[in-house]
């Protein structure tokens, strides 16, 4: 399995080191061709009206876009979350979003980075064991839709959500060395989706 | 489910995120808008850019909290802001304004000119600048959780970033190459603390974040910086002291993402009008040299 991550601007890098370190090929993508050779995308942490606005610039957008609803498997952290909303709450105007996960996300939900924060989270995938989660300037998601389960709350707030496809967390996986988020990522969206397809 | 804040983790992830970037000073909303819509990853608030500080002298200080949190209300990017070397009560200041990073700063008249700040006790964190590698890790053991190279701000002329950018590089390089029994003399030597000369020996690069600033007023410029390792690129004066700010802006966010392709960037170049005028660095007489104060 080949996964691109795209690489506009934000931690590309570390994301990239989670990907390899659970086994597949990963690399960074910013161009159409690069785009059009991968199996799954991950969108990385970093700053959502940037990346949003670079992939109009080098006329990427489209493609991702259409990539995406095409179901694509994809994972976005923080920013990437807000990158595969269908809904921006307190967005900046004219923000876009490629879509593909049926959320409303609420930017900067969690305030300004003097309450950036580091906590255990539960997630959902059935090991009942807690992670490590990094919350920087972090969004929360306030809406899902039907096709769309939660897999991780913070008071009530969800902080990590997946569809058949996609999946999205508020936190920052890529930043604690702890790759079961990836590793979940791979196994149990990208790869199914992917067998489903052949 | 404790919830902590300021930590080293949060605090030096904050800046991962605003790797590739370019973060743009400015002196109001209006200004930060046209930052924000041109790509930048961030802002800096300041009262006068560096190129007006050096014209118009006296003291810098950390700016109007009115004006910062103008330029907060306007942008949903982070907004950082300049406190002066050591002058903590700044810091605090700017703390409880909710700026998201404080950038300890030679541009602003330093407030102590023997000590930073001690930064772990804050909850915001900070940037620092260093043109060397003892210095960068001086700073990163008082707190510091992103470094920017110095360059000479407020000139418009790269030497003196690029000279910065090369001497840290160079330096990691040379730990990279020593023998683990000669790290001790080699952390003498830097004036920097041990455990933090072998990370940087064993790794092969700074334990944070490393932006570039100080001269960069071009789109080349940036390009120029992201490909001697910068992570992301401060620009102060070099856009709103140009002809046309808002083109310039989105031409440096362009060449900054790619770096490594030439016709991006000689595509980004085209027709932005005239650049800031500009000092040549060597005409500067040593006392108005900003990029010596910090130590």
């Amino acid at each position: 399995m080949k996964v691109g991550v795209l690489a506009l601007q934000g931690d590309v890098r570390e994301h990239i080191s989670s990907l390899i370190a659970c086994g597949v090929d990963a690399v960074p993508v910013r161009r159409e061709s690069e785009i059009q050779s991968i199996d799954a995308l991950v969108l990385p942490g970093g700053e959502s009206t940037t990346i949003a606005q670079l992939s109009e610039v080098f006329g990427i957008y489209d493609l991702l876009k259409q990539r995406i609803a095409s179901g694509m498997p994809v994972y976005g952290s923080c920013a990437g979350m807000i990158l595969l909303a269908t809904e921006i709450l307190d967005a900046k105007v004219g923000q876009k979003s490629f879509g593909g996960l049926d959320i409303s996300v609420r930017r900067n939900a969690f305030g300004r980075q003097v309450d950036s924060f580091e906590s255990d989270i539960e997630f959902a995938d059935g090991s009942h064991e807690l992670i490590r989660a990094v919350f920087i300037r972090a969004p929360w998601v306030e809406k899902v839709g039907d096709a769309v389960q939660v897999l991780a709350s913070i008071d009530s707030h969800p902080v990590a959500v997946r569809s058949h496809t996609a999946l999205a967390t508020s936190f920052h996986p890529e930043l604690t060395g702890d790759h079961r988020i990836h590793r979940y990522f791979i196994e149990h969206v990208a790869r199914p989706a992917l067998e489903k397809v052949k | 489910m404790a919830e902590v804040t300021g930590t080293g983790r949060v605090k030096r992830g904050m800046a991962e995120m605003l790797k590739g970037g370019v973060i743009m000073d400015v002196v109001n909303a209006e200004q930060a808008k046209i930052a924000e819509d041109a790509g930048a990853v961030a802002v800096m608030a300041l009262e006068r850019v560096p190129a007006d500080i050096r014209a118009q002298g006296g003291v810098a200080r950390m700016s109007d909290p009115d004006m910062i949190q103008k330029i907060q209300a306007a942008v949903s990017i982070p907004v950082m802001a300049k406190a002066r070397i050591g002058h903590f009560v700044e810091a605090r200041v700017l703390e409880s304004l909710g700026v998201d990073y404080i950038d300890e700063s030679e541009v602003l008249t330093p407030a102590d000119y023997e000590n930073h700040i001690d930064k772990f006790d804050f909850t915001v964190p900070f940037v620092c600048g260093a043109t060397n590698l003892g210095e960068a890790l001086r700073r990163i053991n008082e707190g510091a959780a992103m470094i920017r190279s110095k360059g000479e701000a407020g000139t418009g002329d790269v030497s003196n970033a690029m000279q910065h950018m090369r001497k840290i590089g160079g330096e990691i390089r040379r730990l990279s190459s020593l023998r683990e029994d000669e790290l001790y003399v080699a952390a003498k030597e830097l004036q920097a603390p041990y455990d933090l000369v072998k990370e940087v020996a064993q790794t092969g690069k700074l334990p944070v974040v490393l932006f570039t600033a100080g001269g960069i007023a071009t789109p080349a410029d940036a390009a120029l910086m992201m490909s001697m390792g910068a992570d992301g690129v401060f620009i102060g004066s070099g856009i709103f002291k140009s002809g046309n700010p808002a083109q310039r802006a989105a031409a440096c966010v362009k060449a900054t993402t790619f770096w490594d392709d030439p016709k991006v960037i000689a595509d980004a170049s085209r027709g932005l009008g005239e650049a800031m005028v500009g000092i040549n660095v060597a005409d500067l007489p040593a006392p108005h040299r900003l990029a010596d104060r910090g130590w």
